[in-house]
């Protein structure tokens, strides 16, 4: 059966950001679910068909997830502008296709705007604590320095929006919560978000009651590894996100200049008689040059920074479960500890001890298991940007080659024309 | 005044073979007296001087530099640079190169060469050095005179020069040049000898006939109206050039930052580490490849200065042509006015209110003696104010005519010295 997403907007083919499994790489048969190619063909104008991210990112493969073949397809584009009396504001159209017996029907299309997706993930939060809850890209935007109605700027979100939705559905467990799919398939979701319907998994419910102010002794192993882990991940990609931004400031003064530069081929070809063409040809090749640098600089803060942005949330959210973990871990240990210190009810432990015992195994292996899916993810996703950012500045040095190298030749036949023999530009004659 | 005046005329004997002014000077008759005086020369194989010097293929070439300490004319200890210049001749037979002549000089020496030549041929476009000071420069590293890449540059542009005087058919000849690769000491007393400071036009004059000058060559005019616009147009280019360079610059070196972070990143990986790890080396790599890329391009920046310089000793020769024609048009007008005073004497009509008219109605008449002593020093003025014009014409004209040529000849003068610094054939 062909991708049921193949029909879709090429900004999906192109954007490429669905989840790919750590199976991706493996030379493996599909089966009847072969690679297929979206649209049936290159999409135009993206990167070099040689570049091996350009790839991944125009082939959705059909990966299997737990054994399972896949049955849930969420798709978030065709970004809408509304204008009403109160306020303006952005809707994205979600589409979901799916197989499964939680959706009555096969198919789903509804608009949601951001606070929706905001609603949906302190929902997923409060019940799913003990799961890893994917980030949304950022909430708020300081008015007057990025125009939150941009083209750009609702493209990048719209990518962040669609990622955030993909991640959910690719999660065994999260991809079955109920307000995942009020969320998708309701018409109206404002009626529903009154209704205040808490509905709180077993865990949800149990984890809900965990009473603060217990103090935890020491972290287990494992869990300390993964904390410092995402401290120092956090603390380079902030220092990562740093340098990009300072590279592409200093690319938009280098970008300044160039365009100054340019023009004044153009003047001194003006004043020129044989050599005016070359010249001309000169101030040409830098516009070329300046335009490449352009779409280099847009791709850099478009695709690369929110990438980072989005790993430095998510790290932030982890480390927050990470600490929740602590506090069911820490009250469980109290009152282990406080039933041997009674020393009335040996052997028998109290129901509520084994409730503590019961909810704190539970949080570690979800929370084991999702660190290891998170672990995959971020390897193919930093995969992907790293080789993204490769790619993107390899094409601009083409552009580049390609705009010096047209002109070589108007070059080499005005110097055989004139008998010189000069490197760059031949000796001016009057 | 520590010299004895000399006479100017005499001056310019012993530099230029052909003196200015000489009606039948062209170029080609140049080249053809000296092929023809070529073969009258006894041209031993092991004697250089002054006259078979241009016969043999010569090889120049500004090989070394090497920093120097020394003490100035203050007494004072300064650094400075020292080039060496070798001279080969080539024989014709076996295309052998013997080493003839060699010595050191420094940049002051050359500047010296070339303001002597500016003063001693006006009409001629001189080829420029290389700049005293850094300029236009991007970063603060490229404007010491001391740094390597700097005097390397220098050294190009120094050969350069000499070459494009030695390619040239009327300064390769100049005594002084012949000097100044082959004698080493006592050289900058013999150039100060031929007093040619004394001969520079002042600016003051040169400016003030740039205003009132009515009737320049054409071409001239325009020359100067296209090597100012050049001027002034490659000027903005590098100006630019250079901040666009130190801005690339910043661009590659603050990717030099994610060399350590990448690092630092791939020790907490485990499968992601060798290649982050990979990726920070690259990058490391990227941001240090700048630095040859643009000392790459600041030879092109040397390329564009030349422009600069051969636009300004350009401007130089159509300065020195309105100052000479301005000079003729002067003496034009002063001939013209004293023919009218003589005529007016001669004929005894006062055609236009003159003091002598008013004072004659007052106090009488002069003498006839008096009056023709006036009139035979007036006519001995006006003959001699004829003599000059006719000269300063004719001055004026065969530096029209030989600028003209030389102008040409420089569009095909870089022919000479780009195939490389090997024999030149006498011009």
């Amino acid at each position: 059966m062909p991708h049921p997403l193949a029909g879709s907007s090429s900004e999906e083919a192109v954007g490429g950001d669905s989840t790919p499994s750590p199976d991706l790489l493996m030379a493996r048969s599909f089966g009847d679910k072969d690679l297929i190619l979206p649209n049936g063909g290159t999409p135009a104008g993206t990167s070099s068909p040689a570049s091996s991210s350009s790839l991944l990112n125009r082939l959705q493969l059909d990966d299997d997830i737990d054994g399972e073949t896949r049955d849930l397809f969420v798709i978030v584009d065709d970004p809408k502008k509304h204008v009403c009396t109160m306020e303006t504001y952005i809707t994205y159209r979600i589409t979901t296709k799916s197989t499964r017996v939680e959706f009555d029907l096969p198919e789903y299309s509804v608009r949601r705007r951001y606070q929706d997706f905001d609603w949906l993930r302190s929902k997923l939060e409060e019940s799913q604590p003990t799961h890893l809850i994917p980030p949304l890209p950022e909430k708020f935007v300081v008015k007057g320095v990025v125009d939150r109605f941009s083209e750009e700027f609702v493209e990048t979100r719209r990518k962040a929006l669609d990622k955030f939705l993909k991640r959910i559905t690719d999660h065994p467990v999260l991809s079955f919560n109920e307000h995942f799919n009020v969320f998708l398939t309701a018409k109206d979701l404002n009626a529903y978000k009154k209704q205040g319907i808490a509905l709180l998994t077993r865990m949800g419910e149990s984890v809900k009651h965990v009473t603060g102010g217990y103090k935890l002794r020491t972290r287990p192993l494992e869990f300390a590894a993964i904390g410092d882990y995402l401290d120092t991940f956090a603390l380079k990609l902030g220092t990562i996100d740093r340098i990009a931004q300072r590279i592409i400031k200093e690319e938009i003064e280098y970008l300044v200049e160039l365009r100054e530069y340019g023009p004044v081929y153009s003047t001194w070809s003006a004043l020129e008689g044989e050599l005016a063409e070359p010249l001309e040809g000169v101030s040409a090749c830098i516009g070329n040059c300046s335009t490449a640098l352009e779409e280099l600089t847009d791709d850099m803060t478009e695709d690369f920074l929110p990438v980072l942005r989005e790993y430095i949330l998510y790290s932030d959210s982890m480390k927050s479960v990470l600490k929740k973990r602590d506090q069911v871990q820490a009250e469980y240990e109290a009152k282990l500890e406080a039933v041997a210190l009674r020393k009335e009810d040996r052997p028998k432990v109290p129901a509520d001890v084994e409730k503590c015992q019961d909810r704190m195994e539970c949080f570690n292996a979800d929370l084991k298991a999702d660190m290891e899916r998170w672990q995959n993810n971020k390897r193919q996703d930093f995969r992907q940007l790293l080789m993204g950012m490769a790619d993107k500045n390899i094409q601009y040095y083409e552009k580049c080659l390609m705009a010096w190298e047209s002109i070589i030749p108007l070059l080499q036949e005005k110097q055989e024309a004139n008998g010189f023999q000069l490197v760059f530009i031949p000796w001016w004659s009057l | 005044m520590e010299q004895a005046p000399r006479d100017p005329e005499r001056q310019l004997q012993p530099a230029p073979l052909e003196p200015l002014g000489c009606p039948d000077a062209g170029l080609g008759a140049a080249v053809g007296k000296e092929a023809a005086g070529a073969g009258e020369e006894d041209s031993g194989v092991d004697t250089m001087t002054h006259n078979n010097f241009w016969l043999k293929k010569i090889e120049i070439s500004v090989s070394e530099a090497e920093k120097r300490t020394g003490r100035n004319a203050m007494n004072m200890q300064e650094t400075y640079t020292a080039y060496l210049i070798e001279t080969r001749s080539v024989e014709h037979t076996d295309g052998q190169s013997v080493l003839t002549d060699s010595l050191w000089r420094r940049y002051s020496e050359f500047e010296l060469l070339r303001n002597y030549l500016l003063v001693y041929y006006p009409h001629i476009v001189v080829p420029p050095l290389p700049e005293k000071r850094a300029e236009f420069v991007w970063h603060k590293l490229s404007a010491d005179n001391m740094d390597p890449d700097f005097v390397e540059r220098r050294r190009i542009g120094l050969e350069n020069f000499l070459l494009r005087i030695a390619s040239h058919p009327i300064l390769c000849r100049d005594k002084i040049f012949y000097l100044f690769l082959t004698q080493e000491g006592n050289w900058k007393e013999t150039v100060n000898e031929t007093g040619f400071q004394l001969k520079a036009d002042s600016r003051l004059k040169a400016l003030n006939a740039t205003f009132r000058v009515k009737n320049p060559d054409k071409r001239f005019t325009d020359l100067k109206h296209y090597s100012d616009e050049l001027q002034s147009v490659i000027s903005h280019l590098l100006r630019v050039r250079a901040r666009v360079a130190d801005r690339l610059y910043g661009v590659y070196k603050v990717h030099g930052n994610y060399g350590r972070v990448f690092s630092e990143w791939s020790a907490i990986e485990k499968e992601m580490g060798d290649g982050l790890q990979s990726a920070g080396h690259h990058m490391d790599v990227y941001a240090s490849s700048i630095d040859d890329i643009l000392e790459d391009e600041e030879h092109y920046a040397d390329q564009l200065k030349e422009y600069l310089f051969y636009a300004e000793a350009l401007r130089a020769v159509c300065r020195k042509h309105e100052l000479m024609q301005y000079d003729l048009e002067m003496a034009a007008q002063d001939l013209a006015s004293k023919k009218q005073q003589c005529e007016e004497l001669a004929t005894g009509t006062v055609r236009t209110f003159s003091l002598k008219g008013m004072t004659t109605k007052l106090f009488g008449q002069e003498t006839p003696e008096q009056r023709e002593a006036r009139i035979k020093v007036l006519e001995e003025q006006i003959n001699e104010g004829e003599q000059q014009l006719k000269s300063k014409n004719l001055e004026g004209r065969e530096f029209v005519k030989n600028a003209w040529a030389d102008i040409k000849l420089c569009s095909h003068a870089d022919q000479y010295v780009q195939k490389g610094n090997s024999s030149l054939d006498q011009c």
